[in-house]
């Protein structure tokens, strides 16, 4: 859910500015710049201070989603339906993951029964009015899951209250962070239709399974429990989450179908099934049977710290000295890094951490970059795998060739990150179409902005017609190819707040390229293969079609001899099978 | 059998003999090739205005020495056995005193199994290759008994074409006043012809229609002139038929085309030097006694036809742009390189029936014979 939100700003601002760690993050004061122009500049003269202050007061975290939905992927009515199924998905994903079992999802969208169609005004996503053919319908998106489930106190907290979950304050690699997106989701259905979140879920065989039917108090973004029952449940354990919403739900590149088909590829340790709206059944099989490896949760590395950051984490550890700070709070800095550090600084190695003022903490962060700090671990990752990706790959686009490539884990600003690439080739890919890139960061499918991402730029700069696939200048390849790239980062950066493409930074365009030209040349060897077989058979049956007639031909020009015809037949299918030149 | 017609025939069969000889030859070299187990390769001189050079005083496009190589390899293979075969066919088609065309040759390849060719497009171009091929050796297509399909034009005026029966060798007077209405056409082989002619000039024109009006008012008898007409631009034979007709009466050749770049560029350049694409064959077909009576850019202002003219084309306008700059003739001759600017800055073509726009009988009555008063002031 909402993995990504971590790098928007505002919601940056709300966590790090007031709420340490480990506190629930409820309410935020609301910044000046935030406060509604309208109330700022009501009331014609100039106000008093007094007056300002009158007028100020907390904004709950729900009532700025309300206003700022773009934020979190509910900017119109078809991205709305994606980000439900996306939020309700990697949910799911997660948890079974976590809960070591496979996952099992099925995805239903069905028109909402009984209702009429949306009302404009009410219209969250700003387009359709009365009449408008593109006008948003309702629709009800369920979501079931195979996963552990979730204990009955906690699913009014979850699906009804924002930013509350586990993953946020883990520096680990998952598809969700912060524990915006579900409740996001079911906020919006609420905006839109009136209708609560409902929510089924059983923990094990022999629990009751309880149904709940949750809604977001907007103003103190709290959650009311509408219906709370135990009912008959088919499952032995998992969560159905269902949420009507307004939303248009359409085909194509930036479908649900697509982001389903993609989320398959990525991970053939999941089994699918999807209904649309149209009652059509799809079912993406398990392409492998083995779970990924979790993920391991690291410490923050000292490079990628920024200095809030760093004074944040210096007013909540729980060591005392500035070095016991440095050496067990940060990955990968020993007792004699620590040292350094604080020699660079020119502070004291035993300085009492509560003593460190802001211009402290400013020398020891101008002294981080200066001391040489081994990279961070890297089994906070978990890449997909060489043959996951090439068993996704076959299942979905039966290509004739596929192959992978799992780069060693690199660094970005203390961020460890590691690059995957797979290519599917020929089969029935089409041949003159440009290649088809799909993006993946942490496993989630990404599907706009596919121009302005990293991923974009490096594919652009592989040398593709060295591995003899076309390359027009300027632009993508093109060829019967599915180029597959997987960003796996505990922190994935985002060239802005939309999340959907990847940031530029020189070392992971230098990862991609790399791990692209991997593949690339394997592709290449395969295509220079496929030439030869097919230049040998085209040989081979020249030969045998038209070499008998320069035979013919000489034979009557020169009257030679059928012995003499032969001779130069044989003689030719000598010279043409020893020559190189086509 | 009389002394002359035993002439002809030793003259024939010692060019046969030529023809064969040269086939053989080639066939010879690439069985040379195989026995030494060494890539056999064809030669072919390169067809384009590229390759030719332009000497007034030779008097046609000459072809240069560019030639392309084909080596047997996997992907030639196919046209190397079709080059063979097609002489081997030419061969066939010598010894049995026989010739075919463009599409008799295609069908004959249907017999040729894998080698057979799918398109006519496939049997013309193998064909050009080997007549490029042998022209190197003074062998021409008509030689090599590959026959154009088109005949040649129409002719009519005071002259008398002697031919020959076909089986027998008897000679054949034809007589170019007595068509009538009609006229006589050039056939496809023009080689064996001879001529008996008082006229004093001939006239190649561009259309039917002007040629009919000629006629039928037996212009060729007011002017003392043959009258060809070309219809488009000239045949082979058409060319080879005025070049020989000139050549052995010692006439002078005027050229009465459209005034466009088509008429210029294409039809009266090809009439009298040839063609790049056929540059290897130059030698035979071009007609350098041919000078440019009309119509010029000129004589649409002196004739006040202004009224008659139509719009050049963009691809008008093309043509004469790339005749100015990429061919040798017209880059030789100041005279053209004023008339074809002229003609853009006017803008305007001018097709020679357009005449019929002061009467019918104006170009007959008043533009050719005022032409022909000044023949010093014809194009070259």
């Amino acid at each position: 859910m909402g993995h990504d939100v971590l790098s928007e700003k505002p919601q940056l601002n709300l966590f790090e500015s007031k709420n340490a760690p480990g506190r629930k993050p409820l309410k935020r004061p609301a910044p000046r710049e935030k406060v509604p122009s309208s109330r700022r500049k009501k009331g014609g003269g100039p106000l008093t201070a007094e007056q300002m202050g009158a007028q100020q007061r907390e904004i709950s975290v729900a009532e700025f989603f309300t206003k700022n939905r773009h934020l979190l992927g509910f900017d119109n009515a078809t991205k709305a339906l994606l980000t439900t199924v996306k939020e309700a998905v990697d949910n799911s994903l997660d948890a079974a993951e976590e809960a070591g079992l496979l996952p099992e999802i099925t995805v239903e969208i069905s028109p909402l029964k009984g209702l009429a169609g949306a009302r404009s005004g009410t219209n969250g996503a700003g387009s359709g009015k009365n009449g408008d053919p593109n006008a948003p319908e309702r629709f009800v998106v369920a979501v079931t899951d195979n996963g552990p489930g979730v204990i009955k106190a906690q699913i009014p907290k979850i699906f009804g209250k924002l930013l509350y979950g586990s993953k946020f304050h883990r520096l680990r690699q998952s598809r969700g962070q912060q524990g915006i997106g579900i409740s996001a989701a079911g906020m919006y259905g609420q905006l839109t239709t009136g209708i609560p979140t409902a929510i089924i879920s059983r923990t094990g065989k022999g629990r009751p399974a309880h149904r709940f039917e949750v809604l977001v108090n907007t103003q103190k973004n709290h959650p009311e429990t509408v219906t709370d029952e135990e009912v008959e449940w088919e499952l032995d354990h998992g969560t159905r989450v269902e949420i009507a919403l307004e939303a248009r739900y359409q085909r194509g590149k930036h479908s649900v179908d697509e982001y389903l088909r993609q989320c398959a590829v990525a991970n053939p340790h999941a089994r699918f099934v999807y209904r649309a709206p149209d009652g059509e059944e799809t079912i993406f099989e398990r392409g492998i049977e083995d779970l990924p490896a979790s993920p391991k949760e690291i410490k923050p590395h000292p490079y990628g710290v920024e200095l809030g950051v760093l004074m944040k984490m210096l007013k909540t550890t729980k060591a005392t000295k500035l070095k016991a700070f440095l050496s067990t709070d940060f990955s990968r800095v020993s007792l004699a890094v620590a040292s350094e550090i604080c020699d660079v600084a020119g502070l004291s190695q035993n300085a009492w951490v509560s003593r460190i003022a802001r211009e402290d903490a400013d020398r020891l962060y101008q002294a981080i970059p200066r001391v040489k700090i081994r990279k961070p671990p890297t089994n906070c990752l978990a890449p997909i795998g060489d043959e996951a990706i090439k068993a996704g790959l076959v299942k979905e686009f039966e290509p004739d060739f596929v192959h992978a490539v799992t780069r060693a884990p690199s660094v970005y600003r203390g961020n460890p990150f590691t690059i995957e690439v797979g290519v599917a080739f020929g089969g029935k890919l089409p041949g003159d179409q440009s290649v088809k890139v799909i993006r993946f960061a942490n496993r989630v499918p990404l599907l706009y902005q596919q121009s302005a991402c990293a991923i974009q730029k490096a594919l652009g700069s592989v040398p593709w017609r060295n591995y003899g696939v076309q390359h027009p200048k300027g632009g993508l390849p093109v060829g019967p190819l599915v180029v597959f790239v997987h960003f796996a980062s505990v922190w994935v950066q985002f060239t802005s707040e939309s999340k959907e493409a990847i940031a530029h930074y020189p070392e992971i365009l230098k990862e991609l390229r790399l791990c692209m030209q991997d593949c690339g040349r394997v592709v290449g060897r395969h295509i220079r293969r496929q030439k030869r077989i097919a230049d040998a058979e085209k040989k081979r049956s020249y030969i045998e079609k038209y070499l008998p007639h320069i035979g013919i031909a000489l034979q009557e020009i020169l009257d030679l001899t059928d012995a003499e015809r032969e001779e130069a037949f044989l003689r030719l299918i000598g010279i043409l099978n020893r020559s190189r030149k086509f | 059998m009389s002394p002359r017609k035993k002439s002809v025939a030793k003259k024939k069969a010692e060019l046969d003999q030529v023809v064969t000889g040269a086939i053989h030859e080639v066939a010879e070299e690439i069985h040379g090739t195989i026995r030494a187990d060494e890539q056999p390769a064809l030669s072919f001189p390169i067809r384009s205005l590229k390759n030719v050079k332009y000497d007034p005083k030779v008097g046609y496009f000459e072809i240069l020495g560019q030639t392309s190589e084909r080596t047997l390899t996997v992907n030639t293979v196919k046209s190397f056995a079709q080059t063979l075969r097609m002489m081997s066919l030419s061969k066939l088609l010598v010894e049995t005193d026989d010739h075919a065309t463009k599409r008799d040759a295609y069908y004959q390849s249907k017999n040729w199994a894998e080698a057979k060719f799918d398109e006519q497009a496939e049997s013309d171009s193998v064909m050009d290759d080997i007549e490029a091929m042998f022209s190197v050796r003074g062998v021409s297509r008509e030689q090599l008994r590959f026959v154009p399909e088109e005949h040649g034009g129409a002719v009519a005026g005071e002259l008398i074409v002697i031919d020959q029966d076909y089986d027998t060798g008897e000679p054949i007077e034809i007589d170019c006043t007595r068509f009538g209405s009609g006229a006589y056409t050039v056939p496809s082989d023009v080689e064996h012809l001879e001529f008996r002619t008082k006229a004093k000039f001939i006239l190649a024109i561009e259309t039917g229609g002007v040629f009919d009006r000629l006629n039928r008012h037996k212009y060729w008898d007011r002017a003392n002139c043959i009258l060809v007409a070309m219809g488009g631009v000239p045949t082979r034979a058409c060319r080879r038929f005025i070049r020989r007709l000139s050549e052995s009466r010692k006439l002078p050749v005027y050229a009465f085309v459209d005034c466009d770049p088509y008429g210029i560029a294409n039809i009266y350049r090809t009439l009298k030097v040839g063609s790049g694409n056929a540059a290897h064959i130059n030698r035979f077909f071009c007609v350098p006694n041919a000078t440019f009576l009309g119509v010029m850019p000129q004589d649409i202002i002196d004739h006040d036809l202004m009224a008659a003219t139509h719009k050049l084309k963009e691809v008008d306008i093309k043509r004469a742009k790339d005749a100015l700059k990429n061919d040798p003739f017209f880059k030789r001759h100041m005279k053209w390189k004023s008339a074809l600017k002229q003609m853009l800055k006017m803008g305007v073509r001018l097709e020679q029936q357009a005449f019929a726009l002061h009467s019918l009988n104006y170009v007959m009555d008043t533009y050719l014979p005022g032409k022909l008063k000044g023949r010093k002031k014809f194009l070259p």
